[in-house]
């Protein structure tokens, strides 16, 4: 791959960098990234992947704009209030960085759908806001054997940990299933701050491109929690799960499932 | 007895302390949304009315989280 005298000065401070050099830009042009969410954690996220010159980014997501979301959705701006997501993400994108090709999926997940998307890419980021997403997330990655990120906000809180499957824990060894319905906090009590969305997303970003650099350590087995309130990173140790549902060593999921959502909305 | 909570030192007057009793001592609002890591085993949480936690022990609590809006869509 030969780079255009503007591609070197755009990725410049990259090359400079003994962990990435041209090889590693290369790396990173070659790269197939699938963001899945492009909501708090896949502003931030895409904005530095694209930014970051992964050759392919997709996106997938099946909401539009809604102006509650610009306190913190930083990709999508107040003149994009009822449009695609993915569609406001695609155009700043490709006015960030035209290098990038950027492929849309204009729809939710499913789990009739997501096998056929995720097998296209190197590394997922789970940027989805609800909990029978980030299971089928999970689980769809570790039947696909895709490394990806999971990412988690609520109030001042945060939490990522990167997903080896198979070879690291997953979700489900955390989280053997989604909550009750009826057990989540009333409406009233979810919010999060707009900067968490930045902390986390953009955390989860430098996870996909350690990967696509093979640097460094990955938050594997290692779940990273940050609380805004007291300005403190904690990590919590972790290991698979002999009794995880999934991947452990009696599985007992077999197929990809929706799960029901709770029938509440703060947007 | 003196446990390790998410990092921290918790005492307690208690000789024995089952997990779903540490959870109300910690005032946890919702303890279905929390898992339990017990000196890094997740725990079941059928078990958590039963296993009894021991001095020094290593507790964590992980909390569900979602992604800001719709958080509990």
């Amino acid at each position: 791959m030969d780079y255009t005298d503007s591609q070197l000065e755009r990725y410049s401070r990259h090359i400079l960098l003994k962990d990435v050099g041209i090889e590693g830009q290369i790396k990173i042009s070659n790269a197939k990234v699938l963001v899945i969410g492009a909501g708090g954690l896949g502003s931030p996220a895409l904005l530095y992947l694209a930014a970051a010159g992964v050759g392919t980014i997709g996106i997938a997501d099946g909401d539009v704009v809604d102006l509650s979301n610009l306190q913190r959705q930083v990709i999508h701006f107040t003149e994009d209030v009822d449009k695609p997501k993915v569609l406001s993400a695609k155009e700043k994108i490709n006015n960030l960085n035209p290098d990038v090709n950027v492929i849309t999926y204009q729809k939710m997940l499913t789990a009739d759908n997501i096998l056929g998307i995720i097998k296209e890419y190197d590394f997922i980021l789970d940027g989805t806001d609800n909990f029978p997403a980030k299971f089928l997330v999970n689980d769809a990655c570790i039947f696909a054997k895709k490394p990806f990120s999971h990412g988690g906000i609520l109030r001042f809180y945060g939490q990522t940990i990167t997903i080896d499957p198979w070879k690291s824990a997953c979700y489900r060894c955390l989280f053997i299933e989604p909550p009750p319905l009826d057990a989540v906090p009333s409406c009233s009590q979810a919010g999060v701050i707009g900067v968490m969305a930045g902390v986390l997303g953009t955390i989860q970003a430098n996870e996909a491109i350690k990967f696509i650099l093979e640097k460094g350590d990955l938050l594997t087995n290692r779940l990273l929690t940050f609380d805004a309130l007291a300005s403190k990173f904690r990590e919590v140790s972790l290991e698979r799960n002999p009794e995880c549902p999934i991947c452990g060593e009696n599985r007992v999921i077999n197929e990809l499932m929706d799960y029901e959502q709770a029938a509440c909305k703060i947007g | 007895m003196k446990l390790m909570v998410n990092g921290k030192l918790f005492e307690t007057k208690e000789k024995t302390l089952v997990i779903d009793f540490l959870l109300k001592e910690k005032n946890v609002e919702s303890p279905e949304m929390v898992s339990v890591e017990l000196n890094g085993r997740i725990i079941k949480r059928d078990d958590f009315a039963q296993i009894e936690l021991q001095e020094n022990d290593q507790v964590e609590f992980l909390y569900f989280m979602g992604g800001g809006q719709n958080s509990y869509e």
